[in-house]
C-alpha cells in the first residue's frame, strides 16, 4: 500500500465478524456491518442499508466488488476515500472508518437516500477479509489484469484462493534491497508485458570498507516483475516523502476519493484518468498521462485511470499524518502550486 | 493481446500526454514532461516538476560533470533516460558541510574532505540512495535525465508557468 508499511501479519477473523450459514443454493455466506448487509450470488454482490424508512439496495457485479475490496483490504483503506463504484466505498479517519453508500452520489444524497456508519478499522477489516476469504473462488486473483485471471469469479461458489488475497508485504524502510529491508522480486517471474524490460542490475564499485554500503536497485526490472496490478508498494522512503509505484492494467478498480493532493509521474506506457469531484462526483478533468508526464491529483477530487498495456505508473505520496485536517479546514489549498 | 512492447520515454523520443478540463482549472494539474524540462535545462539545473508542500521531485538534465552534492536528510535518484555515474565520499566534516536541520540539496563549495565509498553507474531505470552523510557527485558522458527525490532546498528551482500546461 502507499503508506508507510507495518509489517503485521493478517489477524484470524474473530467472532466480531457477523456472518450467515452459507446459502444452500449459491454456498456463498451473507455479511452484516451495522446498518450495512452484504450478499452475493452467481453475479452480483448487493449491498443493503436503510433510509427513509426503507431497506435500500445497490447491485454492483462481484469481480468489480472484490477487486475494489482487495485494495480496500491491502492499503489499510488507504488515504481518504475508496469509492467501489458511483455509490458505495469507504473514507478512512485512520483508526477509525466511515462505509457509506449514497453519499457521495449527488442525487441519491439530495434524495435522503444516502447512509454513513462509522466503525473502529480493525472490526471493518475483518469483515471485509471474511468476505474476501468466502467469495473469491479458486483461480480468481482480485489483484490480477482480467486477461490473466479469467472468469472464475463468476458463479456459485467453488473453493476459496486464500494465497492471492493474503499475500504478505514486507515493510519499506529505506529502499527495497538494503540488507534488513523490503526485498527484491528476483524471484518472481517478469510479467508477460514487460518481457522487453532490461533485467541488468546497476553497477556498484565500493571501496574497501564499504562492500555492501552503496545502494542501488533496478527499478524498473522490479516492477515488471510485480505479479499485482493498481496496488502500490513503498520503494523510497524521504521523510515521509514516499515513491509508491505500482503496474497498471485495465481499470483502477476503485475511484480513489483524495484528502490529500497527491502525484503521478507515468514510467512507462499510458494511463488515462478521469477526475470528478469529490464530493458530487460531476466530471472535472480528463488526465491522458504518457511516459514522462508529471501530474498532480488535486485534494478535492476523485479520480479513476485505465490502462490497456501494462505501464509503470510512479504514485509520490506525502504521508504527514495532519494533512486530512489541513485540507479539509481550508488550512491547506486543494491544488499543490499557485503560479 | 500476444506480444507487448514497452513504452518508455526519452530526450531524443517523447510524448506528451494531454490535459482535457471540463471544469476545472488545468493550473491545478501541475502537468509536465520530464523529458521535455530536461530538454530545455542547464546541466544539473534541479527544475521541480512535482512540489508536495516541503517535499519535491526533479528532473534533472545529467551531461558532464556535476559539483558536489549532499544533504541533511537521504535522497534518492531514478535515472529515466541514459547513464549516469554517481561517485559517494563519506564526509568527515558532514555537520559542518549541511547543518542538521536544512532541507534539501546543498551545493558544496569544492570537493569533499572524507573518504571515497566508491562509484554506482546507472542506466535507464535504475534507483540509487544517496544517503545522508555522504557527498556525491554525478558524470556523464552524453545528456541524460534523472528524477530526483528530495526536499525543496536552496537549488530548486520552480518555474511551473514555464512547464506546465495551463
Amino acid at each position: 500500500m502507499a503508506m508507510l508499511e507495518t509489517a503485521a501479519p493478517a489477524a484470524k477473523p474473530s467472532s466480531r465478524v457477523k456472518a450467515s450459514a452459507p446459502d444452500s443454493r449459491t454456498h456463498y455466506r451473507k455479511f452484516e456491518l451495522g446498518q450495512f448487509s452484504f450478499e452475493r450470488d452467481e453475479y452480483f454482490v448487493t449491498i443493503g442499508w436503510s433510509a427513509k424508512g426503507a431497506r435500500q439496495q445497490h447491485r454492483m457485479s462481484a469481480d468489480a466488488f472484490l477487486r475494489a475490496l482487495m485494495r480496500d483490504v491491502a492499503w489499510g483503506f488507504f488515504y481518504g476515500w475508496v469509492n467501489f463504484d458511483a455509490m458505495f466505498g469507504t473514507r478512512n479517519l485512520y483508526g477509525r472508518v466511515q462505509f457509506f453508500a449514497g453519499r457521495y452520489n449527488e442525487a441519491y444524497h439530495k434524495a435522503g437516500l444516502s447512509y454513513v456508519e462509522e466503525f473502529d478499522s480493525p472490526t471493518a477489516m475483518e469483515t471485509c477479509k471474511a468476505m474476501l476469504r468466502d467469495w473469491c473462488n479458486a483461480g480468481f486473483d482480485p489483484f490480477a489484469a482480467p486477461e490473466e485471471t479469467g472468469s472464475t469469479w463468476a458463479g456459485t461458489k467453488q473453493g476459496d484462493n486464500i494465497a492471492a488475497i493474503e499475500r504478505f508485504r514486507v515493510a519499506t524502510k529505506r529502499m527495497p534491497g538494503i540488507p534488513g529491508d523490503s526485498p527484491l522480486r528476483d524471484d518472481l517471474p517478469v510479467n508477460r508485458a514487460f518481457v522487453d524490460v532490461a533485467q541488468d542490475e546497476p553497477e556498484i564499485r565500493a571501496e574497501p570498507g564499504y562492500e555492501g554500503k552503496l545502494q542501488a536497485f533496478n527499478l524498473f526490472k522490479y516492477l515488471s516483475r510485480s505479479d499485482v496490478t493498481w496496488n502500490p508498494s513503498v520503494t523510497s522512503v524521504c521523510r515521509e516523502s514516499l515513491f509508491c509505484p505500482t503496474t497498471e492494467e485495465y481499470i483502477l478498480p476503485i475511484i480513489h476519493g483524495n484528502d490529500r493532493v497527491e502525484w503521478f509521474v507515468q514510467l512507462s506506457d499510458e494511463i488515462e484518468w478521469d477526475v470528478s469531484d469529490k464530493e458530487t462526483g460531476r466530471p472535472r478533468a480528463r488526465v491522458l498521462m504518457k511516459a514522462g508526464d508529471v501530474a498532480a491529483m488535486p485534494a478535492d477530487i476523485r479520480h479513476q485511470g485505465f490502462a490497456t498495456k501494462r505501464s509503470m505508473l510512479l504514485v509520490w505520496e506525502n504521508a504527514r499524518s495532519d494533512l486530512p485536517k489541513l485540507y479539509e479546514s481550508g488550512q491547506l489549498k486543494p491544488y499543490p502550486v499557485e503560479f | 493481446m500476444s506480444s507487448y512492447q514497452t513504452a518508455f520515454g526519452s530526450l531524443d523520443k517523447y510524448e506528451k500526454g494531454a490535459l482535457t478540463i471540463i471544469n476545472d482549472d488545468p493550473k491545478n494539474y501541475c502537468f509536465s514532461n520530464i523529458f521535455e524540462v530536461a530538454s530545455k535545462s542547464r546541466p544539473y539545473d534541479k527544475i521541480a516538476v512535482g512540489k508536495n508542500l516541503e517535499y519535491v521531485i526533479e528532473a534533472v538534465r545529467a551531461e558532464g560533470t556535476s559539483d558536489w552534492f549532499a544533504a541533511s536528510h537521504d535522497e534518492f535518484v531514478v535515472v529515466m533516460d541514459g547513464e549516469v555515474t554517481v561517485t559517494l565520499v563519506e564526509l568527515a566534516n558532514h555537520s559542518a558541510i549541511v547543518a542538521a536541520g536544512k532541507e534539501g540539496t546543498v551545493k558544496l563549495p569544492g570537493a569533499p574532505q572524507g573518504s571515497r565509498m566508491g562509484t554506482i553507474r546507472l542506466k535507464r531505470g535504475h534507483q540509487a540512495l544517496l544517503p545522508k552523510g555522504a557527498a556525491y557527485q554525478f558524470s556523464s558522458a552524453k545528456p541524460s535525465v534523472m528524477l530526483w527525490q528530495t526536499l525543496l532546498g536552496d537549488l530548486t528551482v520552480q518555474k511551473w508557468r514555464e512547464i506546465c500546461l495551463h
